[in-house]
Order: structure tokens, then C-alpha cells, then sequence
């Protein structure tokens, strides 16, 4: 009972961290239709923003419990430095080719901003631990865990409901859905597209760069950081289907909690049983778990 | 027009009057999540090294400049990405660069697809780090050599250390990466401890993916086995992260923790370290070091020209570069003081003894193409806001890796005989 529990938190954990770096890379995919690899790189620039202004803020002697804080506004700050960049000055001039140009050109973009990371941060690691130690922790069937790992889940509650909130239930969100459903005729109807692209792309960079953020207090912040989330989050997107966000919700979930288990249960498997379960997925619902029914256009 | 034709005819001739530069390619991570840990103190190393030997600054029987009085030149490669990558890479490094040898990479995968490339291409490869036993016992090379010690010695002193120092631990348990590096190194550390405590229960092995980065249910199956041991092999930032999430969980506390490859973390994390972990440096390097006159040039120089202590990747590549000029020169006077070939500098490394800043190296094994040396653990005590190692035992080079002809699993087994 008590490994049960324990597969459960951890598999909660894991799945939080995860959703919310999926987040922003089913939403771009959603509203744009790009494949976009870039979201690694917005991983990394989070976590690397996070690590040295967090790593400053402590240095210079102010108050650790706003380390959180600094984590998260390094994360807005970078992003609206480099999203708005990439989206007005080389995307917007790409979608009207085919998607998998457009996914090499993101490809092509990752590769750029690991070298600019790496002429702007170098090679040596980044670490700052102190927040993730700093709020204790809580005991679950006797193991101990550090609090901090709440935040993360918060972070991807929050993430996800604002998310469904906003879609669903403000005039914004609304005519959002008018773009995802046909750009076109939205456009014919007055609504402004290029923006909401711009603001879906930057959006969805910042939920990636948010991810890297509150990660970098649990790992060594390093070049090629961004690599491994990409193709988990692509597994995440895939189970789920592309664009859904209840989708990569449970994508996310599934993948964390089979992980969980396989780790308590039978290490030796670890590695395959993620891309087992996506494999399982796609075998039988080729499209992704929620994959929406799409209009035919004539 | 005479006098141009002269002219030309003279300054095609110059070039081979002056010794022709030992163009060497160094192959190491420049970037990714190795490079801060290994790839940058290996190469900043492999820089020292080139501008001291060049100098003729180095301790004797090194002091001759370059190699047998040639200059040195590096060309430098990123180890980072896949192992296709880094076999094109080789194949451009020796065909396209021309270079004279290599020293080179950290992966263990790596250096198990470059052997038989290198053989293939007929270039000496000098492998500075990579510990897989796997090379030379499953494979024979007459171009490759390795002057570092193999994995086994690290699992095998691991396991001797925590014979001496948890006498009767009862159970272990293992978080490893999973490929060459990180499976051989559970399997002998298992295998070793099985033979000293035929009693030892394992309770679990935990294999996540290299540059998985996050641990918290390994870290929570471990928590949950309690382990009186456990050992890890994880290295890069993998170890980093590894401490930085186990250390709130108390669980290098819960357990003796030996970590094989800890030496490199244990100036940047030293906070995040408890006392008592157990940290290794793959052989006698780093804090393990002997006080002799090559770590005194080496650590000394080393630290000055880069305001950092050099780790153990630092050392292992400043041994392969003395290695390969002592190999180098004894070709050279055997060959009449000529440039050798890199089948005579191969012959004369095969089986040669040399010091360094690490001590005595015998390439003793694999042919005569894999080093051995003593090595040494110690536990870990905050001394002064300063992480140091206590407790260090030495074990000699013939404790802690197998004879001649042997396989290490199959040394093991037998029970560290024949």
C-alpha cells in the first residue's frame, strides 16, 4: 500500500513537471500548426534565466522566499525577449509552407539559440538548490518529499485550468478557437490572426520557459537541457493528441504515473515502457487519445 | 628570374627543415551536459599540457620539448552528440585534418564504436577516459590503447571500500546509467560485493536514461528499499542532479552511498554532500593524488593558468599526453631520432611504465594496451566550509583489476583469481 502511494506521488510529480512543459507545445500546435522544436530551447533559456537571476538574488543577500518569485518573472522576462523575436522576425514569414518545412526551420531555430544559450551562459552548469530545499518537506507513506515539488504541481493546475479557462470561458478565448477552427474565415471576419499567433507563440514559450525555470533548482542547469523534454513532450502530445489539451493532460498523467511504476516496480523496463504505452496508443487510436473529429473543407 | 625560382625552390625547402608539428586531435565534450564536469577540464588539461611540453616545462623525463622536440598543435572536437556523429567526426579528424593521433572521449559507447575505426584507419587512439572493460577484453586492437584504468577497478574498490567501511552491510542497491558505462559498473560493483558477502541482498537497481535529469520516484524506490549501501556510477550532470534532488531526501544519509565518479562534484556541491558519502575519482586523482614532483607541476600549474582545481578528467588527460611522449620519444631513439610512425609509437607504448600526477601507470593489460593503477576512496567530512575526503584507503593496482587474459566479470566471479 505504502509503494502504491508512493507510485502515486511520484507519478503526480513527474506528470506536473511534464504538463506543463507539454503544455505550450500542444497549445502552438492547437492554434498554429507548427511542430515546434524550439520549445526545448525555451525550456533551457527558463531554466537558465531561472538559475542565474534566482543565483544573483541569493548572492546579493535578498530574501530567499522570493527566490519563487524571481524564478518565475526570469522566466516572463526571457521570453518576452526572445518568442516575440523569433515569431515576428522569421515565423510569420513561414506559415504559409508546409508544415514539415516549418518544423525543420524550428529544428534549424533550436540549433541557433543552443549555441546563442551557450554564448551567453558558456558551458559551466548553473546550479541554485537553495529553493528547493527551503520549504521543507512532507511525508508520504514514510518517504520524505520536499515541498517545493507542491509548487510544480501547482504550477501545472494553475497551467491548465487558466488555460481551459480562458479558451472557454473570456471573448479572447473565444475567438482564439475561431483561429484554431479556420484562420481564414476568422480573418475574413475581422479578427486579427497575426497577433493572436503572436500571443499564442509567446504564450506557449512561456509555459516552456516556466517548466526550465522552477526545474532548474532540482538539476544542474547545462547545455543541451532542452533535448530530453522535446521528445517528452512530444510522447505527452502524441498520447493525448495533437492540440488537445485535456489531451495532454492525460498524456502527461499516463506517462508519469506508467513511469512511476516501472521504476517501483520493474526498474529494467523504464526506458521502453513510455514509448510502449505511445506506441499502444497510436496502434489503436492513431490520432492521440483526444483527437478532435476535423471539418472537411471543400 | 633565376633568382625567383630560387626563391620559390627555398621556401618550399624551409618548411621540412624545421620539425613538422604532432598535429593531435583531442576529442572531448565541448558541450552538453558532460562538458562543464568533464569535456571543459579535460580540454582546458589537454591545453596545459600542449603549452608545458611545448615550453619543455615539465618535470623530468618529460622535459624535452613537444614530443621528441616537435611542437605540438591540438585539434579540438566536441564529443557531444550521437556516436555516428563522433565516427564521422574520427573519420574527418584522420582523413580530412590529417591529424597525427588522438586523444580522446569520455563515453563509453563512444570509445567501443572508435576502435575498430581507428584500427580500420590504421591511427593511434589514445581513449583518456572511458572505463568500459568491454575494449580490450572482447575486442583486439593493435592501434588502440587506453592509459586510464577500466571500470572494474572502480567497482571492485568500491566494494572493497565498503567491506572496510560497513563491514556488515547486509543489502545493497544500485542507480546506474543505462548503457555501457553505468551497466558494467553495477555489474561488477554487484558482483564484487557478492564475492565479499556471499550474504548481500540486492535490493534494487535502478537504470534511468542518461541525461534523464529527474529522480524523484528512483530516488523514492530507493528510500523505500533501504539499502545499507548504495552505489552510483552517474556521472555529468545526471550526478549533479542526482544530489541535488537526493539531498533534501535525506538519502545519503539513509544509506553508506558510494558514488564512483563523486570527485567532480565535490567542489561545486559540496554543501549539497553529506558527510560520510563515499566519493571515488577512477583511480588516484584529484584529492587521492600522490604528493610526487608530476601533481605538484600538474595541480600547482594547472590551478594557476585556470583559478580551478584540475578533477579527474583533468588528470586522466594530462597522464594520456605523457603516456603518448614517452611512448613517442622511446620510438624516436629506437627509430635513429627520426619522426616514428604511429605503429612505433603503438609498439613502444604496448606494455611501457610511466609516472604521472596520478603515480605509477603499467599498460599492463588488454596486450599491453590498457592501464592499471592503484586506487583509493574516501569519505566525505565538511572541514572549515570546505568539502575535504577522510577515511581514504588505497588499494593496489593488482587488488582491484584482473591478470593479464582475463575477463574482469569472470575474475570476479572466480573470486579475484585466475
Amino acid at each position: 500500500m505504502d509503494q502504491l502511494l508512493s507510485v502515486g506521488v511520484d507519478g503526480i510529480i513527474y506528470s506536473a513537471w511534464l504538463f506543463t512543459a507539454a503544455l505550450g507545445l500542444t497549445l502552438i500546435y492547437g492554434v498554429m500548426k507548427i511542430v515546434n522544436v524550439t520549445h526545448g530551447s525555451f525550456y533551457a533559456l527558463g531554466a537558465y534565466a531561472g538559475a542565474s537571476l534566482t543565483g544573483a538574488w541569493l548572492a546579493a543577500g535578498y530574501p530567499p522566499m522570493l527566490s519563487y518569485l524571481v524564478l518565475f518573472v526570469s522566466a516572463i522576462a526571457v521570453t518576452l525577449v526572445v518568442a516575440p523575436l523569433i515569431e515576428r522576425g522569421i515565423l510569420r514569414f513561414m506559415y504559409a509552407k508546409d508544415e514539415v518545412v516549418i518544423l525543420l526551420i524550428t529544428y534549424a531555430l533550436f540549433l541557433i539559440l543552443e549555441d546563442v544559450i551557450k554564448l551567453v551562459w558558456g558551458v559551466n552548469p548553473y546550479f541554485v538548490a537553495e529553493p528547493y530545499a527551503l520549504l521543507g518537506s512532507f511525508s508520504v507513506a514514510g518517504l520524505a518529499y520536499p515541498t517545493y515539488n507542491l509548487i510544480l504541481v501547482a504550477l501545472a493546475l494553475i497551467a491548465g485550468l487558466g488555460l481551459m479557462w480562458l479558451l472557454h470561458s473570456t471573448k479572447v478565448g473565444k475567438l482564439l478557437l475561431a483561429v484554431i477552427h479556420d484562420p481564414e474565415v476568422s480573418r475574413a471576419m475581422g479578427i486579427n490572426v497575426q497577433r493572436y499567433y503572436l500571443v499564442t507563440f509567446t504564450f506557449g514559450s512561456l509555459l516552456a520557459a516556466l517548466a526550465g525555470s522552477f526545474t532548474a533548482p532540482t538539476v544542474s542547469v547545462v547545455p543541451g537541457l532542452g533535448v530530453d523534454i522535446i521528445v517528452l513532450s512530444f510522447a505527452v502530445v502524441v498520447i493525448g493528441g495533437l492540440g488537445s489539451l485535456p489531451g495532454a493532460a492525460l498524456g502527461a498523467i499516463i506517462v508519469g504515473v506508467v513511469r512511476s511504476a516501472s521504476v517501483h516496480y520493474m526498474p529494467q523496463v523504464e526506458l521502453f515502457v513510455i514509448y510502449f504505452v505511445m506506441a499502444m496508443v497510436l496502434a489503436f487510436r492513431p490520432r492521440g487519445l483526444f483527437s478532435l473529429a476535423e471539418p472537411r473543407k471543400i | 628570374m633565376r633568382k625567383v625560382a630560387i626563391g620559390l625552390a627555398l621556401a618550399l625547402i624551409a618548411p621540412l627543415t624545421v620539425a613538422q608539428n604532432v598535429k593531435i586531435g583531442v576529442v572531448t565534450f565541448l558541450s552538453g551536459p558532460a562538458a562543464a564536469p568533464f569535456g571543459v577540464p579535460a580540454k582546458n588539461a589537454a591545453e596545459f599540457m600542449v603549452e608545458q611540453l611545448n615550453a619543455g616545462s615539465a618535470p623530468a623525463p618529460y622535459n624535452k620539448k613537444g614530443f621528441g622536440g616537435a611542437p605540438l598543435e591540438i585539434v579540438l572536437l566536441d564529443e557531444a552528440g550521437s556516436t555516428t556523429t563522433q565516427v564521422t567526426e574520427f573519420r574527418n579528424l584522420v582523413q580530412r585534418q590529417n591529424v597525427d593521433l588522438i586523444i580522446g572521449y569520455v563515453s563509453s559507447g563512444n570509445c567501443l564504436a572508435i576502435a575498430p575505426v581507428a584500427e580500420e584507419l590504421k591511427k593511434l587512439v589514445n581513449f583518456f577516459d572511458c572505463g568500459t572493460p568491454r575494449i580490450f577484453e572482447d575486442g583486439k586492437y593493435e592501434y588502440v590503447f587506453r592509459t586510464s584504468p577500466t571500470a572494474t577497478m572502480d567497482s571492485v574498490g568500491a566494494a572493497l571500500y565498503v567491506k572496510d567501511a560497513k563491514p556488515n552491510a547486509k543489502s545493497i542497491a544500485g542507480i546506474n546509467q543505462n548503457y555501457a558505462w553505468g551497466q558494467d559498473s553495477w555489474s561488477d560493483f554487484e558482483a564484487a560485493m557478492k564475492v565479499l558477502s556471499p550474504s548481500v541482498e540486492t535490493k534494487t537497481s535502478q537504470m534511468p536514461k542518461l541525461f534523464a535529469g529527474q529522480y524523484n520516484a528512483e530516488i523514492s524506490a530507493l528510500l523505500s528499499a533501504k539499502p545499507d549501501v548504495i552505489h552510483s556510477s552517474f556521472w555529468d550532470g545526471d550526478l549533479e542532479a542526482l544530489i541535488l534532488q537526493a539531498g533534501p531526501r535525506g538519502l545519503m544519509k539513509q544509506s553508506l552511498t558510494i558514488l564512483t565518479t563523486g570527485e567532480t562534484a565535490m567542489h561545486k556541491l559540496g554543501k549539497q554532500i553529506p558527510d560520510g558519502t563515499v566519493l571515488g575519482a577512477r583511480g588516484p586523482f584529484g584529492p587521492y593524488a600522490p604528493n610526487n614532483q608530476y601533481n605538484k607541476w600538474f595541480s600547482g600549474g594547472f590551478q594557476k593558468k585556470n583559478q580551478d582545481l584540475p578533477n579527474y578528467a583533468s588528470y586522466q588527460m594530462a597522464q594520456a599526453f605523457l603516456g603518448v611522449k614517452a611512448a613517442w620519444e622511446k620510438a624516436q631513439d629506437a627509430n635513429g631520432g627520426k619522426r616514428p610512425s604511429s605503429e612505433q609509437v603503438g609498439a613502444a607504448l604496448k606494455g611501457l611504465t610511466f609516472d604521472g600526477p596520478g603515480g605509477q601507470v603499467r599498460m599492463a593489460i588488454g596486450g599491453g594496451h590498457q592501464a592499471i593503477m592503484e586506487t583509493a576512496y574516501g569519505q566525505t567530512k565538511m572541514q572549515g566550509g570546505k568539502l575535504s575526503v577522510v577515511n581514504i584507503k588505497r588499494y593496489p593496482a593488482e587488488k582491484v583489476n584482473p591478470p593479464e587474459g582475463v575477463k574482469s566479470a569472470e575474475w570476479i566471479k572466480n573470486g579475484f583469481k585466475k
